[in-house]
């Protein structure tokens, strides 16, 4: 009788057997198949990565890898907004000044890179992809909680092994709303309704911090973001260039330009008169 | 992780120094006075290496009053500035050099202009019109590029300060326990009530 019931029932939850699958994908981060990296045949490799990049202690060494940043996205009524700037720097070196530090992941799904570039670059792009894979396969968008997570479990199964990376993730499903995530190489993960990373951060902050409100208006807020680049670019040495600033909104991201920080300094301080410490006279 | 700003504006010169002491895990006072006047219109507020800024600060101190008890005036803000900056040089070539970064802000009693000069242990001089030493430069300085201007009035002075001490307090990871917040005017030095007990949440 047992075999009988066995073979003409289903399983409970049957509609949720993909589940586990979605929960694997999570849970086993570390790329299949073409994504397996050649590692140098040593004990340690974080440890040669570290002798061979770490140029404040080594001048010298033979591989420079490009760091310095400013990017930000916080968290306001109208949605989120996200900025950066777009210099890469490798050691005092101005290696582009044209950097698109916003991947747009889909029409509703945002990441900024600060840290390695080419950690970022590359493994934002596979985030991307794994993005594009669940769509596929469940038929709806992934969350945001879901996307960061599945950044978060990868760097942290490269833990110690030298990547370099800073990321937030922001953007906006019908179930979770406007959603901002702070993932690192150290595989931190934080939500949050704002954060500031790379270099430049703290003058980011400071610019925010102290104009910063939930309510702003969408105008508002742009114009905050942006200016907390600005003052990033001015204050920080490895960040400068173009601020590239988005807006999150209920419908998707909206781009609202790569704008060149020279002629927007120059205007701020003659129309508003701020930076003052900038002077033409000789001390 | 000591703090000290330094503000100018239309007729002032605002100095800010954080209050705790600290050596090593500790704090050892929270309620330190990181500054010595220098004469009737000039202060001086310094950070560095425990021993040196006191020594360094009172040696300062004790010339600039030998100065004007010898002469019967005393010197502008820029001669004592100027006097600090030669005494850092030297010191610096010497075999145990004074570490010590310093704040002097001041107004100068014949021309009423007020004054502020950043100064660090290697014997850099810079007038300036904000300023910030240690940590607080990353967190205060591009509040002050975008709020500050040349001729703010006393209160507006004390706003930016709020704004720049509620930042520290958000985002610093020490209690640096409040700043002490001193004003020099045409009328001398004066210490400023500045209410420091309100938390600041980060958002």
């Amino acid at each position: 009788m047992d075999t009988l019931v066995a073979q003409y029932s289903r399983p409970m939850f049957e509609k949720e057997n993909n589940y586990d699958e979605d929960q694997m994908d999570l849970y086993n981060p570390a790329p299949s198949m073409s994504l397996k990296f050649a590692m140098p045949p040593i004990a340690q490799p974080s440890a040669w990565l570290r002798a061979a990049t770490d140029d404040h202690a080594n001048p010298d060494c033979p591989i420079k890898i490009a760091h310095g940043t400013t990017t930000l996205a916080f968290r306001f009524q109208g949605g989120i907004i996200v900025a950066t700037d777009s210099r890469a720097t490798a050691g005092n070196w101005i290696a582009s000044q044209t950097v698109k530090k916003v991947i747009e992941i889909n029409s509703c799904l945002l990441g900024t890179m600060a840290g390695g570039a080419a950690d970022c670059q590359y493994w934002l792009a596979y985030l991307g992809m794994q993005c594009r894979l669940y769509e596929l396969r469940h038929h709806r968008r992934i969350s945001v909680a879901a996307a960061s997570k599945i950044l978060a479990n990868l760097v942290y199964s490269y833990k110690g092994r030298g990547l370099s990376m800073g990321t937030m993730c922001a953007g906006v499903t019908p179930s979770e709303g406007p959603a901002l995530y702070y993932i690192d190489s150290d595989g931190t993960r934080l939500a949050g309704n704002m954060f500031c990373v790379g270099s430049g951060q703290t003058f980011a902050y400071g610019v925010l911090d102290a104009e910063y409100s939930y309510d702003l208006s969408e105008e508002e807020a742009l114009a905050l973001g942006s200016r907390s680049i600005l003052a990033a670019t001015h204050r920080d040495a490895y960040s400068g260039g173009f601020i590239n600033l988005y807006h999150v909104k209920e419908d998707g991201w909206v781009k609202h330009g790569f704008n060149d920080t020279n002629p927007i300094f120059w205007k701020t301080k003659l129309e508003k008169g701020e930076f003052s410490n900038v002077t033409s006279e000789m001390v | 992780m000591e703090v000290l700003l330094g503000i100018t504006g239309k007729d002032f010169t605002l100095i800010a120094a954080s209050k705790a002491a600290m050596r090593g895990a500790t704090v050892l006072k929270a309620a330190d006075d990181k500054t010595r006047s220098l004469n009737k219109h000039t202060l001086m507020a310094f950070s560095g290496e425990a021993g040196d800024t006191i020594q360094f600060a009172e040696y300062i101190q004790a010339n600039a009053q030998l100065y004007s008890m010898r002469n019967g005036i005393d010197l502008s803000p820029s001669a004592v500035a100027n006097f600090v900056r030669g005494e850092l040089a030297s010191s610096l070539r010497s075999r145990k050099p004074y570490n010590v970064n310093l704040l002097l802000g001041g107004v100068d009693p014949i021309t009423l202009k007020p004054s502020l000069y950043w100064l660090d242990y290697l014997a850099s001089l810079a007038p300036l019109p904000y300023a910030a030493h240690g940590y607080a430069q990353y967190y205060c300085l591009s509040i002050l590029d975008k709020h500050h201007h040349p001729d703010i009035d006393y209160e507006q002075g004390l706003k930016i300060l709020r704004m720049c001490t509620d930042e520290l307090k958000r985002r610093l990871p020490i209690d640096f326990k409040g700043m002490l917040v001193k004003v020099i005017t045409k009328d001398g030095i004066k210490e400023v009530e500045y209410n420091d007990d309100a938390r600041v949440a980060c958002p």
